[in-house]
């Protein structure tokens, strides 16, 4: 028998979640699953659950390849699987939907919001990468033009920061970003946006927080402000 | 030894691919190399052209991967050099008509009798990306020195990472020896310095490409051309060879500090 394929709509479109089974078995369901329900799933947005299963970056791209022939886009993927988050993230994927509100059974779907509060991030994140965490951030490496970080918590990079970087996104204006070059292409922090200055001098470390309603970013050691613990 | 396939690749189109293609290709088979390039921008082809070759297609790669000819038939062997080859793309069909396997076989199969494969990707992150890419033993990322085309081949670079294709090699193509003179150039260290990756090639703007485009006769084969020294640089390198960039603008110019942030690099 066939494994099963959940597909269940959500505000952010279309949920797959899968019972036990090995991969490749369960991409043909998925598949065949969509074939069938084809005229009804037209156009939709798709977010995939894959569990604890590793998707590497081949895979993956194919699979959108698949559901775009069908008319589908795949936009997010869940995963319990450090690895196949990095790849999903890497590829400008999700990896965690946000607002999932009043429907008890879809927190546990999505690993990523239960889960641990601060991740640590060991390479460079480079254009096209799409980071997404619940909780706070630190980047050993470079964050390029045309990465992204969403964080929760804090974003903390340790090495050029040149992508955009939203802190503090669920609306927590305690939130700050530190990196030892704060070059960000776009800085948020909770609602609040900052641009940086086209002219910059000699890099040093910074750490951008939001006071009185403005976003201010000061030399990382003379640090005033009261959340600007390392993380 | 089995042959190598290196892929060339891009994120933004037009950067210089297909030209980096054919005069790799070419030097490599100058320096007496079995060597055969592959069209896989389906759909779209054009190093048939580049390479003088238009002429004498008779079939194509998705005739090979649909079984309507050998893989031999495919195979044009270039007028001049007589250890480069060509399998060119078909013109009529897409990029669907073949499948990441569908060139890891073809690849498989000329391993075997060849030292180098080349395959002249499609630019881009879709489908024909990944079918150019699944067959690599090597990845060529170029890239010319501007901000959007850096942008592109580093997000190239990332993908090519996560496929465990990594760690891609850079062509910077198209850069303009006036502006290295006076100075300006800087973009090109910032280039290097952006994308963290090794340098395998630095390929000045010279109109003489257009020409010899045109002509269909890679300026890698006129011995003259210090653009075709760039390529049969390229080449070398890709064959092991540790050869220094072009110190003609001093320590302090623009090639002595792109050979010190490579050293600085490669540790
Ligand atoms: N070093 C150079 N100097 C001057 N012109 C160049 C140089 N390299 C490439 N060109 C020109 O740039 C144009 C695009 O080159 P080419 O077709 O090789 O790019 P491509 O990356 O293969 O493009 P596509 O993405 O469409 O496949 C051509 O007209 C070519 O002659
Ligand atoms: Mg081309």
């Amino acid at each position: 028998m066939p494994p099963d394929v959940h597909i269940k709509g959500i505000r952010e479109g279309l949920l797959v979640s899968f019972d036990d089974g090995q991969w490749p078995e369960l991409e043909v369901a998925l598949i065949n699953e969509i074939e069938r329900q084809n005229d009804f799933l037209q156009g939709a947005k798709l977010i995939l659950d894959v569990a604890q299963h590793e998707i590497g970056a081949a895979d993956l791209g194919k699979l959108r390849d698949k559901f775009s022939d069908r008319g589908l886009s795949l936009w997010a993927i869940l995963s319990t699987s450090e690895a196949t988050r990095r790849t999903a993230q890497t590829l400008g994927f999700a990896t965690r939907i946000h607002n999932i509100e009043g429907d008890g059974d879809l927190t546990e779907v999505s690993s990523e919001i239960e889960g641990s509060d601060a991740t640590l991030i060991q390479r460079t994140l480079r254009s096209g990468s799409n980071l997404e965490h619940p909780g706070h951030v630190t980047v050993i490496g470079d964050v390029n033009p045309g990465a992204q970080i969403i964080a929760g918590g804090n974003v903390v990079v340790w090495g050029r920061l040149r992508g955009l970087v939203h802190a503090g996104a669920e609306g927590d204006e305690a939130a700050v970003v530190c990196a030892l070059d704060l070059s960000p292409t776009q800085l948020r922090i909770a609602g609040y946006i900052a641009i940086p200055p086209e002219q910059r001098g000699e890099p040093k470390p910074e750490i951008a927080y939001v006071q009185d309603g403005k976003v201010l970013a000061e030399p990382w050691e003379t640090v005033t402000h009261p959340s600007a613990q390392p993380v | 030894m089995a042959g190598q396939v290196i892929t060339i690749t891009s994120g933004k189109g037009g950067v210089g691919k297909t030209t980096a293609t054919a005069n790799i290709g070419a030097a490599l088979a100058g320096l007496g190399h079995k060597v055969v390039c592959i069209d896989a921008d389906i759909g779209l082809r054009n190093l048939d052209v580049v390479l003088g070759l238009e002429n004498r297609i008779v079939y194509d790669l998705v005739d090979v991967v649909e079984g309507r000819c050998k893989l031999r038939q495919a195979m044009i062997r270039d007028k001049r050099l007589e250890t480069l080859f060509l399998i060119p793309a078909a013109q009529t069909r897409d990029k669907n008509a073949i499948s990441p396997s569908d060139m890891q076989r073809v690849c498989d199969e000329l391993r075997v009798d060849y030292d180098y494969i080349i395959v002249d990707s499609p630019a881009g992150i879709e489908r024909g990306f990944r079918n150019a890419i699944a067959p690599a033993d090597q990845v060529i990322v170029v890239t010319n020195p501007e901000v959007s085309a850096v942008r592109d081949a580093d997000r190239i670079i990332g993908i090519v990472e996560a496929e465990e294709k990594g760690p891609a090699q850079l062509v910077i193509n198209r850069i303009n020896m006036d502006m290295v003179n006076k100075g300006d150039m800087l973009a090109a260290a910032d280039v290097l310095e952006l994308l963290a990756v090794d340098l395998i090639g630095i390929v000045p703007e010279d109109q003489a490409v257009l020409v010899s485009t045109n002509r269909g006769s890679p300026i890698a084969m006129d011995k003259k051309s210090k653009t075709g020294q760039a390529f049969r640089d390229i080449a070398e390198r890709v064959t092991g060879k540790d050869v220094p960039f072009a110190p003609q603008d001093g320590e302090n110019g623009f090639f002595g500090r792109i050979s010190k942030l490579i050293r600085a690099g490669s540790n």
